[in-house]
Parts: structure tokens; sequence; C-alpha cells
């Protein structure tokens, strides 16, 4: 197979089919976090489980691998087609060298039919293999221990309700590695010691950090922590983490549990105990109590990423430190530490704050990664929130009702901050913006509310 | 509160001042965990010195960290050794935080600092 550009291999990535909008800038961003640059001749068909890729090297193969939770595997094409003969012949051009170190004599190998949206009998994929002869195998067939494994790949297209008789896409290529599929399942909310009622999706979690581009040695910051899921992530790939938020019970860990069957949280309910659940402690900096509409950081701090899901006012508040004077009740569990209570924390300020304080205290490079909440029916690309020092990487939308989604937003830091960037003057075009997202909570409910009343009904009856 | 995180923090009960806050600890306990040598040389040109030296110092925890950063330090396992004890495993359990500027105190308990200030305050 013709090698596409200056040094670079043709790479074909089985992708799993979910959180579709998600996988492009999770591979984009750790190709580039690989030093490498994303190409791809399949920019049309984003939707399909495979892509073909162009990398410089295995290596950065193997290191995308290592990270992403949207790709399962990635392997060497060796070549493709639209038909049988097709792939044949595109095989018959993939250089015999490039070959030979894989199927000589001294190894041995597995060739393994795998086909999407339709199912081969075992006589069926032994033909696929059989067609396959003419290649310049030397080694013996091992199925146990094989020194290298050959993917044989027939792509039936997306619509089970229409599945084609023959595959419209051919593939054939060397296993490298697979990717980290199985931390969706060892990270489960599920089973985590400590969680809350908005805990983040461990599949989304992980994609979240990898947008950000965590990477080892990092310090991640996320200023809504909640129960700290993002931050679990992000220790995961060895960054160091640290958190802040509003809620003092949240923090400690007191309360309520969000757990069905558990009325109160136990007594070593926190952040730094689900961490190390995971073997993670050495990664935890520190969680504080505090109002993230007033950062608590020196001048000059900087941190490699800030990661986030702000509260939506839907099934956390939103809050930030009032007036003594408006004072209502305070919680259970209160003491004097936290005589400061929360007022109404409009989510266009809750913006606002978010991205003046990833301006001022990102790295140059660094990521601001966090969720926008979207009543579909007003979203244009206008209401993303913008800051002159922050550039829009992505922005993947995540579907929760028909008139509501949730937006990943992916910014990355291009230009220092200064002190013109600290007036609102600037900003203040944009704030308007910014308006429109306050009602999102009205118009949340103004759809819940009734079908929430209805199920009520429904339920009495 | 691990003295990394003290180092980055600043009092914002006014902007510009409050910084270091001091530290008045009733526990301090000392955690072992693993020393990341990359890490470790990654902080040093990152926290603030002088106020790192005197908190530690005010801690009892000095560990014998030299005033200024020794030359080539990335190498230097020993120094690091001690840079990483004095940031990372020394960690104030109770106690507060005190502005220098305004005298404000922020307590600290079971570890976590709370750094919220009434509307009055700010």
């Amino acid at each position: 197979m013709a090698v596409p550009g200056a040094g670079l291999t043709r790479y074909l990535l089985l992708l799993a089919q979910e959180n579709l909008a998600f996988r492009l800038p999770e591979i984009k961003s750790l190709i580039s976090l690989n030093g490498g640059q994303f190409s791809s001749q399949l920019e049309s068909n984003l939707n399909s489980p495979f892509w073909i890729l162009n990398l410089r090297s295995e290596e950065m193969a193997r290191g995308l691998m290592k990270r992403t939770v949207c790709a399962k595997s990635i392997f060497e094409l060796w070549g493709r087609g639209k038909s049988v003969e097709e792939l044949h012949s595109s095989l018959k051009k993939y250089p015999v060298e490039n070959m030979e170190s894989y199927l000589h004599s001294k190894c041995t190998y597995k060739i393994k039919v795998h086909t999407f949206n339709k199912t081969l009998t075992q006589q069926e994929k032994i033909e696929r293999i059989d067609s396959l002869a003419f290649l310049p195998f030397k080694g013996k067939v091992n199925l146990k221990k094989p020194d290298h494994v050959f993917w044989f790949v027939e792509d039936y297209g997306t619509d089970p309700n229409n599945i084609p008789k023959q595959p419209l896409h051919l593939y054939f290529g060397r296993w490298i590695a697979n990717g980290q599929r199985d931390l969706i399942e060892s990270y489960s909310v599920k089973r985590r010691h400590f969680i809350g009622n908005t805990s983040m999706d461990a599949c989304l979690a992980f994609i979240m950090a990898n947008h950000g581009r965590v990477k080892t040695n990092d310090i991640v910051f996320d200023p809504f922590v909640g129960t700290g899921g993002l931050l679990i992530a992000a220790a995961h790939f060895g960054a160091y983490v640290c958190g802040t938020d509003i809620d003092y019970s949240t923090v400690h860990g007191l309360g309520k549990a969000s757990r069905k069957n558990q009325k109160w949280r136990g007594p070593d309910e926190n952040i730094r105990a689900n961490l190390r659940q995971y073997g993670l402690e050495n990664y935890y900096l520190d969680v504080l109590v505090s109002d993230a509409s007033k950062p608590i950081w020196r001048n000059g701090m900087q941190f490699d990423a800030i990661i986030t899901d702000p509260p939506y006012g839907i099934r956390e508040a939103t809050r930030r430190t009032g007036s003594q004077k408006e004072m209502t009740k305070v919680t259970e569990g209160s003491t004097e530490n936290h005589i400061s209570i929360s007022s109404n924390y409009h989510l266009s300020d809750i913006l606002f704050d978010l991205l003046k304080f990833a301006a001022e205290y990102l790295v140059i490079g660094g990521r601001l990664v966090y969720w926008l909440p979207v009543y579909k029916p007003e979203y244009t690309e206008e209401i993303l929130p913008q800051h002159p020092c922050l550039k829009l990487i992505s922005n993947c939308e995540q579907t929760l009702s028909s008139h509501t989604s949730r937006h990943l937003i992916t910014m990355e830091k291009v230009k220092e901050f200064e002190d013109e960037d600290r007036s609102s003057n600037i900003l203040e075009s944009q704030y308007l913006s910014y308006k429109s997202h306050n009602s999102f909570r009205e118009k949340y409910f103004s759809g819940v509310t009734k079908r929430i009343a209805k199920e009520e009904k429904d339920n009495q009856k | 509160m691990k003295l990394l995180t003290h180092n980055m923090l600043t009092s914002h009960v006014r902007p510009g001042g409050g910084f270091p806050l001091r530290i008045q600890a009733t526990e301090v306990k000392v955690n072992n965990l693993d020393f990341n040598q990359e890490f470790t040389a990654r902080m040093v040109p990152k926290v603030e010195w002088g106020a790192l030296v005197e908190a530690a110092e005010s801690l009892g925890h000095r560990s014998d960290l030299p005033s200024e950063p020794i030359p080539d330090y990335e190498k230097n396992e020993e120094f690091l050794r001690k840079v990483h004890h004095v940031l990372m495993e020394v960690e104030v359990m109770e106690g507060v935080l005190k502005c220098p500027d305004t005298g404000r105190e922020f307590p600290i308990t079971k570890g976590i600092p709370n750094m919220l200030l009434s509307e009055e305050e700010t």
C-alpha cells in the first residue's frame, strides 16, 4: 500500500459505537499529546467504527491506545478495498519487506475474522482466512499465544435494518494494541466508594481528561469538584489533582448519601478515599471549601488543565457566597466553619467567572474542559462563551432530552492573561450572550415538571 | 492541607495581598507517599521558595531544606527527596490559616481548609 505523505504509515482504528460526538476530539487531542498531527482520509464518515489514520510511528499508535476510551484497537493497515478483489490487489501492493519480519518461519501467528453489523458462521470465517493463502505466511499458527495477530475485517455499514449482502469495506492489518475501554468497567460509578447525585459517568470522565490533554506530572484543577469523579480520571493518567467546592458537606463527605438504600454517608466517604480505592492517593493534592467566583490562588500560580462540570441548578444547586444578611437557614451538620451562606449564582456568571479564571490560571497551551447546558431550540454557536485568551478546540453535544442537551466544551489558552483582560469591558459584548443561559433552569423544568406530575399521577393509579 | 497547596494559596480578603497565609497548626500529620522525582523537580521553580521554607519551619518540619534551591537540582535525588517530603508529606490536619494583612482566619478541619468569605469581607 502506498505510503501517504513523508514518513507516515497507515493505521486502521476500530472505535466503539458510543459517544460518537466525542470521538474525533479525543483522538485528535491524544495524537497531538503524543507529538503528532491528526491526518485521515475519512473525515466524511466519522460515524463509522473504522477510521484510517496516518501516523508517524508505531510508538505513536501505542501512545494513543494507552489513553483512548473511545477506540478499541489499532492495526497496521496492510490492505483495504471495497470488494474482495480490491482488498487482494491492495495487499499484493503492500511491500513484502514490510511483511516479512512478522511472517517469517520463526514466529507464530493467528488470523482473526471480525465483522461489523453482520455475524458470520465458523465455516464462512474459515473461508475468509483461506482466501488469504497468497500472503507469504511462513510461520506456524498458534491460536493461544501467537507472536502476531492479524485481523481480517468486514464492514457491513452502520444500519442494522439495511445490511448489505456484500461488505462495504474490507481491511486486513496487523494488530498493534488495544485501547483503554476496560477502564469504563473498573472505574464504574456503581462500585465507587464516594459518589454524589451528579457523579460523572466513568467513560465521560476519561474522555474529558483526554480532551484536556492531561498528562503525567500535570496539576489538574476542578473548581466545582463535588465528589471528585473528574479528578479520579485525571489522576489515573498520572496528574496531581486539586479541587474546590462551595459545599462544606460534600467536601467533607457529610450528610445524606446519594446511593439508593443508604441514608447517610459513611465516615470515610470523601475524595481522598476514592482515590485511595483506585490506588491513586499519591496523586491527591488537596480539596478545599471555596467559592469558585472568588479565586484563592496566588499570582503566578498556574494549572496545566481545568476540568469541571459546573452546577446547572438541576440536580445540584448553583450557589456562591452571599451576604450574612441574606442568611436564611443553615443546613444540618453546620458549624461555625461555614457561616458563609450562598446566594443564587447565575449560570451566565458561573461561565463568565470560569473562563476568566481559566484565562488567568492556566499555563499557555493548557486546556479548559467543561459542560455547557443548552436549551436546544435556542442554540446557536454564538451563545458559546468566549474569552480573548482562550481558543475553542471542540464542542461536542450530548442529548439530555428532546429539548435540552449539554455540550462538552474544550478551550485552549493561547495568549498570556494581561491586566486588560481582567477588566470586564472587553467582555461586555460577549457577556450579553451569556445572559440567555440564565433561563436554562426554567426552560428545563418547564417540560420536566409537567412530565413528573403526570408520572406521579400515573403511579398513584 | 499539604504545603504545596499552601504555597499556591493566597488570602483573598483584599486583592493583591495576603501571601503567604500564616499557618497556626494544632495537628500536623506526616504521610508516606511515593517519591516522584520528575514531578518534584517540576515543582521547584514553581513554588515561592521563601514561603515554603517559612511554612515548613513554622511547623517544625523544615527537614534541612536550604534557604535557596540548589543549582542543578533536577538530578539531585537527596535534595528532591527533602522537597518531596516538605511539599507532599507534611500535612496540616487541624488549625487555621491567617491572612497576614487583615488577620482573618480560615479554619482547617480534618485537613481541609475552608476559604469561604461572606459578601461583606470581599
